[in-house]
């Protein structure tokens, strides 16, 4: 088989930000229903699929019964990271740390130090960027196996830039000691928490709260750190998803497969450090266009980790990147903005024929 | 029943200890030819009292759990701890001659992962509160009984951090932490006070607002940080401690203490052992 390569188009359509207070379009203006920007955490197309409540705040209560060690810490942000549960069921290993994140990070550093396993939440966007330092200097240079848990990566939200950690991938790469997990579903949640709280080290996981879809249990699916899984193996395209993107990589090798383009779909959850082997090995077989999608910019994530790998391995193959364009991202409905980005099943199915 | 420690020991008086703490970092300097020996000789007289009056712990067993923690947040002042500790037998003195090199345990900036008895790794301000805080959650976590000492300096008190730190630790009825400032009013551009800082006879009633025990003293008063310690450690109340040094950078040099700009000082090759000799004019017994 062999492929085309188009000219590369940008990801997903421009930003609607033109200028300034330029007028946007109203039902009115353009006749077309508009959705609503829903609660911060918006919930992710769980319609019609099964949902686990909390999978983490649970296991982390089931680890808790067995390992003292495990404290919790957030700041004033429990109920967005299903901390809450943990919380209710161990009031005394739980601290409210306030709206704090640097003293929140240099204390579940001091935990560490005192023989602690701290898990403390927030919001990607405050660890990444506000606390960065602090997990640097605090946990990483010293190696604590603190566990960082953070809702709302990438685009996750309707609220825009501030609550959209569209580059967390791309700051925590660079910082040596730190594991960096990126779950796609609720099975995912479940069992990453068990196997990141028995890791020896730093780890940063993006989260998924509240009600969150149950994908890859169907597909007999065990998640082990640092290791790539193939959910289904297909011949002419080779997606390597991380995050979410899996739910929607899996969607569109279903769509794929029925304008006969056989897709295979390998989830790559440990962004850090990669599963270089699997990845390897799985891009070198002949015949596949490489796809990689993410739920985070262009710039930084798991393409650039991928392609990188790849070309110093010399496995030069067909490679294409589905991820967030390098914008400033708009507020708005999820459903909208993730059309609108590119992240939906449907527009990773037309992008991956457009590159076929 | 406290553990023994050293300084139970020995006749040394905690003046001899300051001056041989002194003298450690001035011979250290001259290895170097550079270092923050400014801040060394001023911190001097709150290090001996730390290690031979204050705190709990085993010269031969830094890592031991009943020990009470020392945290270095400022990095920069590690030549003054590692003199402190060579004085104390945690590190042996004639490694002295190592302090900056490559391959020493005694690299220029505190790290934990290099020196016995180096508990954390500062060197970015304003990190060292916050670790103390959690710290002493984990120390009261375990029942263990031992105190959280965090040294800081003037110029930590701009960075927002160590405010998140001191309302936590409130917030957190942190009692086993006893935070110590430095304030020497010498930051890299100048004086802390042009900065951030309001200065001496000030910043105690900042800690105390916010809810510490705060006690504000002469840091090259010996018998004033001696007092000072004894009462943050007693205090029964479930605040934390802390206690504000006011330190005169170069402290026992007088050429040195004269210099304008004291941050990074710059000591010419044959002022280090001029130095030394000042000192050695007037050792106390």
């Amino acid at each position: 088989m062999t492929f085309s390569v188009p000219h590369e188009a940008p990801i997903g359509p421009l930003s609607r930000r033109k200028s300034k207070f330029a007028p946007r379009s109203t039902p009115a203006s353009d006749g077309g229903e508009k959705l609503t920007t829903s609660a911060m955490i918006a919930s992710l197309d769980s319609e019609g699929r099964n949902t686990i409540s909390a999978p983490f705040g649970h296991a982390l209560c089931d680890l808790a019964k067995t390992r003292d060690d495990i404290v919790g810490l957030t700041a004033d942000l429990s109920k967005y990271t299903d901390l809450h549960v943990f919380a209710k069921e161990y009031p005394d290993r739980f601290y409210q740390m306030g709206m704090a994140e640097q003293v929140m990070i240099s204390a579940a550093a001091g935990l560490a130090r005192e023989g602690f396993t701290p898990f403390a939440t927030t919001y990607a966007v405050f660890a990444s960027r506000r606390a960065y330092d602090f997990i640097f200097m605090a946990i990483a240079e010293e190696n604590l196996p603190v566990k960082i848990v953070c809702a709302l990566p990438g685009l996750t939200t309707g609220y825009g830039p501030s609550h959209q950690a569209t580059e967390d991938l791309a700051i925590f790469r660079g910082m040596p000691n730190l594991t960096i997990v990126d779950p796609c579903d609720a099975t995912d949640i479940d069992q990453a928490t068990r196997a990141i709280a028995d890791h020896n080290g730093p780890v940063y996981m993006r989260l998924l709260r509240g009600k969150v879809p149950d994908v890859l249990s169907e597909y007999g699916y065990k998640f082990e750190l640092g290791k790539a899984k193939m959910i289904h193996d297909g011949n002419d395209v080779l997606f390597i998803s991380t995050g979410f993107m899996t739910m929607r990589t899996i969607d569109a090798a279903k769509r794929l497969k029925a304008d006969g383009i056989d897709a295979a779909v390998l989830h790559c959850p440990t962004i850090k450090p990669l599963d270089v082997e699997t990845i390897k090995r799985e891009a070198a077989k002949t015949g596949r266009l490489v796809v990689t999608a993410e739920n985070h910019t262009i710039i930084g994530g798991l393409g650039e980790a991928v392609g990188a790998e790849l070309m110093r391995s010399g496995v030069f193959v067909p490679f294409k990147s589905i991820a967030l364009p390098d914008e400033m991202l708009d507020a708005g409905a999820l459903p909208t903005l993730h059309h609108q980005y590119g992240l939906t099943a449907d527009a990773i199915a037309a992008q991956v024929k457009s590159w076929m | 029943m406290a553990h023994p420690t050293s300084q139970h020991h020995s006749n040394t008086s905690l003046a001899r200890r300051a001056w041989n703490i002194r003298r450690t970092a001035l011979r250290m300097g001259a290895v170097q030819g550079q270092g923050y020996i400014g801040q060394a000789l001023g911190v001097a007289d709150v290090l001996a009292v730390s290690y031979f009056h204050a705190l709990t712990h085993r010269p031969d067993d830094p890592e031991w759990e009943g020990r009470d923690r020392f945290f270095l947040s400022i990095g920069h002042y590690a030549i003054a701890l590692y003199s402190a500790m060579i004085e104390a037998g945690i590190l042996p003195d004639d490694e002295l001659e190592t302090y900056g090199m490559d391959d020493s345990r005694m690299p220029m900036s505190g790290m934990a992962a290099y020196t016995p008895g180096m508990e954390i790794t500062g060197g970015s301000l304003g990190h060292g509160l916050g670790i103390a805080v959690g710290s002493a959650l984990g120390l009261k976590r375990k029942n263990n009984p031992a105190f959280i000492y965090n040294l800081m300096s003037d110029g930590e008190l701009g960075e927002g951090s160590t405010w998140e730190a001191v309302m936590s630790a409130v917030s957190h009825k942190l009692d086993n932490l006893i935070c110590i400032v430095d304030f020497n009013d010498q930051q890299a551009d100048g004086k802390t006070t042009n900065a951030l800082a309001t200065g001496r006879g000030t910043e105690a009633a900042k800690w105390a607002a916010f809810g510490w025990h705060a006690q504000e003293i002469d840091g090259n008063d010996m018998d004033a940080v001696v007092a000072a310690f004894d009462i943050a450690r007693a205090l029964q109340d479930p605040r934390p401690r802390v206690i504000i040094c006011n330190t005169k950078m170069c402290k026992g040099v007088p050429f040195l203490e004269e210099r304008d700009i004291t941050h990074f000082i710059r000591v010419e090759a044959d002022e280090w052992d001029k130095a030394i000799a000042i000192l050695d004019k007037d050792m106390p017994q």
